[in-house]
């Protein structure tokens, strides 16, 4: 059945994404196929409102209840480009659809919403009083209500929060099945988190992780970089047992304190402690050989070398190229702390996919965050692939004019057999001679620090005049 | 670190055939109460090294996923998720190099000799 969706109007990219991932979390699509979406007429694609054909009511308020961006999923009883149209268009849905929602036992609440512009709480009352035609015989009930209905409004008036103007006004009246519980953001923000580092990621992008990669009661989830923990936290509020590892072993054990490290994070929300957290080198992992298919999720944020560099076990021998073999002195060995070399971004995107194709379930979803460099307002590049997953959402999120980060979310659709294997060790060593080359070639940091190259030189002065011309369109600047 | 954790470790120092599984040398262990959840342990069982796990908890010597019913699940959940180990070192079983554990953290980092 056919349902209105209004999103909040903000990390536009990820939006249908999650409806897609949740659908597929509580069993509302089969097998590959995506849900079918519809737009409402002539709204751009950016709109606030969709129509997406879901299986039944239960799923939808699943998914919407679950979601972080849906406002709300709605069963639309009437649109129109008039309140005239619209109120023909109410009267034509049947009735024994409408009836068991008007019943005089039950309450109900209207609230009015008009997207890009704030009507006055007169006007807002006015347009409810316009409803009249609809035989309400229960009690209305402003703050607990057993039906909720929105009456929604999106019209031409020039600039819409940004988006490019609907050549008409179009209205839409339904009931509420579901909607986002915003109400997490401000009890787990970042601002009042006891242990916060640099990197930490915040509340909404990181429930939006989880929900990309499914995280429920009963599954596994790893984060291979794993810092104070912000990722495992969102999945651990789903309900997932979760696990974690970094390379800094002050992150990781230490903390700013007893009272102020990644297992205070957990106790501060009341959620189950992580499994496991190791200092470990995702480089060379501590796992036992046999190990595998072990992790239902892999959520991570890898360092893009950007605002922080990773690092990768190694030190001497790697960066002076070739030295004579360096031993720890065994009177020395118990308290050695080994040195770390640079960790490029490909070398790192490198081992988390090996790593996530030995590791991961069948079926097992890896989420993490790609940086990329940006190019005239949009983005053309070439995503990290792997003969063991398929990718099947992309989502941007615009961090400056030079760079966003893109979530990527990929399947695991085949084993890791011996010949993947084999392909990876060449890989790796391949890294390890090359470290230098590797460092200095395609170098994130540089590109984004260098000094911006001249406008002049480029594309000759129709760039010019074409930027002030340009009406300014928000997109995924939100 | 608790058991769990232990059965996927193993020392993977450069000329080592097999690091797995590592001696536990304790120096301090505690036991935490952990919510059981059952449907995470069934998924969780098949990829547990049942050996290295009855070496380090008393559990009967041969299991299978047939087993899991309330009392199993109730002694394969605490040996595996509410045994805690504190502080001890985990030792590699070819070379005896140990690897220490800390607060609970072990700290898996090979040294540049090693690697």
């Amino acid at each position: 059945m056919w349902y209105l969706c209004a999103f909040y109007h903000r990390l536009l990219d990820y939006r249908k994404t999650e409806v897609e991932s949740l659908a597929e979390l509580f069993g509302a699509r089969g097998d590959d196929r995506s849900l079918e979406w519809r737009l409402p007429e002539q709204h751009h694609p950016d709109t606030p409102f969709h129509f997406v054909n879901l299986p039944s009511e239960a799923a939808a308020r699943d998914i919407a209840n679950r979601s972080i961006l849906v406002k709300g999923i709605y069963e639309l009883w009437g649109e129109g480009g008039s309140y005239e149209e619209l109120e023909e268009s109410i009267r034509s849905y049947p009735d024994e659809r409408k009836q068991p929602y008007l019943e005089s036992g039950s309450t109900f609440k209207i609230t009015v919403d008009c997207f890009g512009k704030v009507i006055s709480f007169q006007e807002q009352n006015d347009r409810i009083k316009g409803l009249a035609y609809i035989p309400f015989k229960g009690r209305a009930n402003l703050k607990n209500p057993d039906h909720k209905f929105w009456l929604m409004e999106i019209d031409d008036y020039g600039v819409n929060n940004g988006l490019p103007p609907v050549s008409q006004r179009r209205i839409f009246f339904g009931r509420e099945v579901g909607g986002a519980d915003r109400k997490l953001l401000p009890t787990y923000q970042l601002k009042s988190r006891t242990y916060l580092g640099p990197t930490a990621m915040d509340a909404e992008m990181a429930f939006l992780m989880a929900n990309q990669a499914l995280a429920t009661r009963g599954k596994l989830v790893y984060d291979p970089f794993v810092g104070t923990g912000s990722i495992l936290i969102a999945a651990a509020h789903f309900g997932a047992m979760t696990m974690g590892a970094d390379i800094d072993i002050r992150v990781v054990r230490d903390g700013r304190g007893p009272d102020c490290n990644v297992w205070s994070n957990f106790k501060q929300y009341g959620l189950p402690m992580p499994v496991a957290l190791l200092r470990a080198d995702n480089n060379l992992p501590p796992w036992r050989p046999g190990l595998k298919e072990v992790f239902d999720a892999i959520i991570c944020d890898p360092p893009y070398g950007v605002r922080a560099g990773g690092r990768k076990s190694g030190g001497r021998k790697l960066l002076k190229g070739t030295v004579d073999p360096y031993t720890v002195p065994d009177d020395k060995r118990t308290d050695h702390i080994p040195s770390t070399a640079s960790y490029c971004l490909a070398e790192c995107v490198h081992d988390l996919l090996d790593l996530a194709a030995k590791m991961l379930r069948m079926g097992g979803r890896l989420v993490f965050f790609y940086p990329v460099l940006r190019d005239d307002d949009h983005v053309e590049n070439h995503f990290p692939e792997h003969p063991c997953f398929k990718l099947i959402a992309t989502s941007e999120q615009i961090l400056s004019s030079r760079y966003s980060r893109v979530l990527l979310t990929m399947v695991k659709i085949s084993s890791y057999t011996e010949e993947i294997a084999e392909t990876a060790r060449l890989q790796h060593i391949e890294f390890r001679e090359n470290h230098l080359k590797w460092l200095e070639d395609g170098n994130l940091h540089s590109a984004l620090f260098s000094p911006a190259a001249d406008p002049q030189l480029t594309a000759g002065n129709d760039s010019k005049s074409s930027l002030e011309a340009k009406p300014k369109y928000r997109g995924k600047y939100v | 670190m608790k058991l769990l954790t232990h059965n996927m470790l193993s020392s993977n120092i450069k000329g080592v055939a097999n690091g797995f599984p590592l001696r536990i040398e304790v120096e301090k262990a505690t036991e935490k109460q952990v919510e059981l959840n059952a449907g995470f342990l069934r998924n969780v069982f098949p990829m547990i090294e049942w050996k290295a796990l009855v070496d380090a908890a008393q559990l009967p010597e041969v299991a299978d996923s047939s087993m899991l019913d309330s009392d199993f699940l109730n002694k394969f959940h605490h040996a595996l998720l509410e045994l805690h180990l504190e502080k001890d070192a985990l030792v590699c079983p070819e070379t005896a190099r140990r690897f220490p554990v800390s607060q609970g953290t072990p700290n898996m980092l090979l040294l540049e000799d090693e690697v």
